[in-house]
């Protein structure tokens, strides 16, 4: 318990003392110690509950529940503030509906009610315990650098020791949202986030800044309303506020749909699935580091983690499932063609992201012990790779100027440390052996079991196109420039070395997910279910894979680049100028070869993707909350 | 069990060895009958084997000194499909590792930097992204049949083959072949014909030995994609086996014929068709199996 409660208190005093550091060197020292003390910490968590199973704590204290509900107020009058001082009506609204509703369920509602355990760790738990410990302190200590560069290039005040608080009590805020068995308190951090990724958004203060930080305000304001309306429901119906024990319910066949629809609506709000993709899309005008966190180790992650909870009471047949389902398999198709017509890497990065939860979004609705152990393996294989990715590109952004993959040519011969990593990442994300296409095979077999022929539609197109998307990536910046100079000294040695880092455990991960397939997902589901059948990948087959993930990364290095042959020109008709980048053209003029990519906006535009997306996710929802709605009328 | 290994081994040995012989023949046969469809004799059966052994004998040189490596690679993978594939073992893993190869076969044409290359890679990658969905069906279909994703599992199902099931996805899959196969008329990326191509796309850049390698590579995917086809007709008795390989090679060869008097359409075509009829013929299939 301890543990648990240095998890969530020691970023949060971290982040109150990075507020009024103003020092350079001081905030350098306190970031990293803070950033390995968390990263030990949730190590050490991990270890020491590793063999326990499900640990509840009471921590009974009702001095904390009326501090959340203060905090609760004040978060909501500082919206409404805020709403006013930049005009924005929606916000004001939700902030002035949510605060009667807080008030009366905490002073009222919530009384009557007896939760036995507040907090609780399982090893769903340990793994987002893991993932915002080590990718989340990672990501802070990349900032460090990340964030000097960008001051220079930044007029007006030093807001770094903010920048760094939101970063911190994000993490504290993730630690207690993973911990928390209280559904009230589960509540109270899910605000957190969504007040601290709001502030992170809207950092630099632009214009586009902060209409996008509302956009993404208000999106998840609608999701904290429903969880809102949820806890309300779920306290007058069923007297509980426990969430393994509502999940008991849930599991043993009681019909508990009600709260759950208003539960995974709030996940798809916060996971970013469409129609509310947009606040993630929105969210890249913050600094590289916001959107590295935001995308792999918080706010969306927290979003499936709800959905991935509810499991054992979802499927096809219930309704919460089917709305997990359908608007998971959805987004993740019409998402991942929405990334083909980019050029942005960070937006095609933020499609894919959108994408992949979408299929974790689905996965938890499918709620089958198969499909939960490709959902869990997608969100650790995703909050790796994705991190590493985004990272990769800022780094890249900050060197060439750009974060467009067109000019990411000849980014092997420029920056070859650089694009190696980048192409593990981008290899990490699709392609056969590495982890998520393991998790999306494991996806593709529970999609088919489901009890709906529907979903293997979305999946077997939406793999399809991701592989196109990634590929022509990964082939822009594996291209050779001849002639191009290394010119990697720039990078700062801090990011390479976290980089680096992330790289390391993108490919630990692959080589050991049997282990923490058996040791940490497989245990998870024995507790969760009654039965667990055989997994969709068999034991020899994991073994083939991890044997190819070794050879994948040996032969590279022993092989790539090593050749005996005689170098020459490549084909250019003939008329080379001798650099392999000019020809000679028709007027004998020496002219410049270059080569677009495709993006067949014709067929997977961005707008058109995104529009059916809406519409179709939109239906979905509103059925589902309108079958919500009729069954509490019923009720009253 | 014991028994069970042994015979994995000897079918994957079995290909290892015997595919690059099979696959080449076919290439000559093919090239054969195609002569003879347009009024010509035609190279001796044996060509491509002399082909490939003059193409080691060339000057070793590459554009860069990385692009054999991804060939190479290419390669490799090209085996490991077929030996999981003919070894029984996961259907979905053969599938998966055969998608491998193909975007190393893709990263050594954009490794090139050239322009005609990176086109042809370009276009391979559409025509992966244009077949990959009737693939998976086609795997589902054997999966909704079998209850397996296994290879052995599949033939060893007891009753009718696969294919009375399956009617419409084999039709669907047949469909998809040529992009598979890189013949007319989706022969997009890279064309045997000298007529379809001002420059050789996907393949522009690669030369002399690892020109061989890719060509070998391709003979050993052939004898797969003929494996994949048989796996719809065979049962468990050897005879249905037999049956099925008549029926993969005769396939082999209508895709000839289809290649001799189709021109190359454009990519846009391929892409709307093949993802129109893995719908209507792929999709609509699995839903009917479903529910039955």
């Amino acid at each position: 318990m301890i543990l648990i409660l240095l998890l969530i208190l020691f970023p949060l005093a971290a982040a109150l003392l990075l507020l009024f550091v103003k020092d350079d060197g001081a905030r350098d020292w306190l970031v990293r110690i803070g950033a390995l003390v968390i990263a030990a910490l949730s190590i050490v968590t991990a270890v020491r509950f590793f063999n326990a199973g499900s640990v509840y704590f009471p921590a009974q204290s009702p001095f904390v529940n009326y501090l959340m509900l203060v905090l609760e107020a004040l978060m909501d009058v500082l919206i409404f503030v805020l709403g006013i001082k930049y005009r924005k009506l929606p916000a004001c609204v939700m902030a002035v509906i949510q605060l009667p509703l807080i008030l009366w369920f905490d002073l009222s509602l919530a009384h009557g009610i007896e939760v036995y355990n507040n907090l609780c760790i399982d090893r769903l738990s340990l793994v987002m315990v893991l993932i915002i410990g080590i990718v989340g302190s990672l990501i802070c200590v990349y900032a460090l650098s990340y964030m000097k560069d960008f001051q220079k290039h930044q007029e007006g005040a030093d807001r770094r020791p903010w920048f760094f608080f939101l970063m911190f009590l994000f993490l504290s805020a993730m630690f207690g949202l993973v911990t928390s068995n209280n559904l009230a308190w589960l509540f109270f951090f899910w605000e957190v986030t969504t007040l601290c990724s709001f502030f992170l958004i809207g950092f630099t203060k632009t214009d586009e800044a902060v209409r996008n930080s509302f956009r993404a305000l208000h999106m998840n304001m609608l999701g904290g309303l429903a969880f809102n309306l949820a806890l309300i429901l779920a306290a007058i119906f069923y007297q509980t506020l426990d969430l393994d024990l509502f999940i008991f319910y849930g599991a043993r066949g009681y019909d508990i749909t009600m709260v759950s629809v208003l539960l995974v609506f709030a996940g798809i709000t916060k996971a970013a699935q469409m129609p509310f993709s947009s606040w993630l899309l929105g969210a890249m005008v913050a600094p590289t580091p916001t959107s590295a966190l935001l995308h792999s180790s918080t706010m969306v992650k927290a979003g499936v983690f709800l959905i991935l909870r509810l499991a054992p009471t979802m499927g096809w047949g219930n309704l919460a499932g089917m709305l997990a389902m359908l608007v998971g398999g959805i987004t993740f198709l019409l998402a991942s063609c929405a990334a083909i017509s980019q050029s942005n890497a960070k937006r095609v990065l933020a499609y894919s992201t959108v994408a992949n939860l979408g299929l974790i979004v689905a996965c938890g609705g499918i709620g089958s012990p198969e499909a939960v152990w490709a959902g869990i393996l997608l969100l650790m294989f995703h909050a790796l790779a994705k991190s590493l990715l985004f990272l990769c590109v800022g780094t890249a952004e900050h060197q060439i100027g750009s974060r467009d993959i067109e000019d990411m040519d000849g980014l092997f011969s420029k920056f070859p440390r650089l694009a190696r990593f980048m192409a593990v990442g981008i290899c990490a994300m699709f392609l056969a052996p590495f982890g998520m296409l393991v998790s999306k095979w494991a996806a593709l077999k529970a999609f088919v079991d489901c009890g709906t022929p529907l979903m293997m539609f979305f999946i077997v197109f939406g793999s399809a196109v991701t592989l196109f998307f990634w590929s022509k990536w990964l082939g822009k910046i594996i291209a050779i420039a001849s002639g191009a100079e290394s010119e990697e000294s720039g990078v700062p040695a801090g990011e390479l070395r976290v980089l680096g880092s992330l790289v390391g455990l993108v490919l630990l991960l692959c080589l050991g997910f049997p282990i923490v397939s058996s040791q940490l997902v497989v245990p998870f589901l024995q507790e969760t279910y009654d039965s667990v059948g055989a997994l969709a990948l068999s034991r020899p087959t994991m073994l083939i894979l991890v044997i190819m993930v070794a050879a994948l990364i040996l032969m590279p290095l022993l092989f790539l680049g090593k050749t005996k042959k005689r170098i020459v020109p490549i084909y250019l008709s003939g008329s080379n100028q001798g650099d392999n980048v000019h020809f000679t053209n028709a007027m004998q003029q020496p002219a410049a070869a270059s080569l677009r990519n495709w993006y067949m906006e014709g067929f997977f535009g961005e707008k058109r993707m995104c529009l059916a997306g809406v519409i179709l996710c939109c239906i979905v929802i509103v059925w589902a909350l309108s079958l919500v709605l009729g069954g509490v009328i019923a009720y009253v | 069990m014991s028994n069970g290994i042994l015979s994995t081994v000897i079918m994957v040995i079995c290909y290892l060895v015997l595919a690059p012989f099979v696959g080449g023949l076919l290439a000559g046969l093919d090239r054969k009958f195609s002569a003879r469809l347009q009024g010509r004799v035609g190279p001796p059966v044996l060509q491509p084997f002399y082909d490939v052994l003059k193409l080691r004998e060339k000057e070793a040189i590459t554009v860069n000194k990385v692009q054999d490596f991804y060939v190479l690679c290419f390669f490799l993978c090209m085996l490991l499909t077929g030996a999981f594939f003919f070894g029984g073992a996961d259907l979905l893993l053969a599938l998966f590792t055969l998608t491998l190869a193909g975007v190393f076969l893709v990263l050594a044409a954009y490794s090139s930097g050239s322009p005609y290359a990176q086109i042809g890679a370009e276009r391979e990658l559409l025509s992966m992204m244009a077949y990959e969905p009737m693939v998976l069906f086609s795997a589902i279909g054997f999966y909704l049949f079998a209850g397996s994703f296994s290879v052995s599992e599949i033939l060893h199902t007891p009753g009718i083959a696969p294919i009375a099931y399956l009617p419409l996805v084999f039709l669907g899959f047949l469909y998809i072949l040529p992009m598979k196969l890189r013949k007319s008329p989706f022969d997009l990326s890279t064309s045997h014909h000298a007529h379809q191509e001002l420059v050789k796309g996907l393949s522009t850049e690669f030369s002399g030995s690892t020109l061989a390698l890719m060509e070998v590579a391709h003979w050993y995917e052939n004898v797969f994609l003929l494996g994949f086809i048989a796996l719809f007709f065979a049962g468990s008795h050897w005879w249905t086996v037999l049956i099925a390989v008549i029926i993969a090679i005769v396939c082999y060869f209508l895709e000839v014929l289809v290649d001799n008097s189709a021109a190359r359409m454009k990519w846009q075509f391929a892409l709307k068709s093949a993802w129109f009829l893995a719908l209507i013929l792929g999709f609509v299939n699995l839903v009917v199996l479903y529910y039955l």
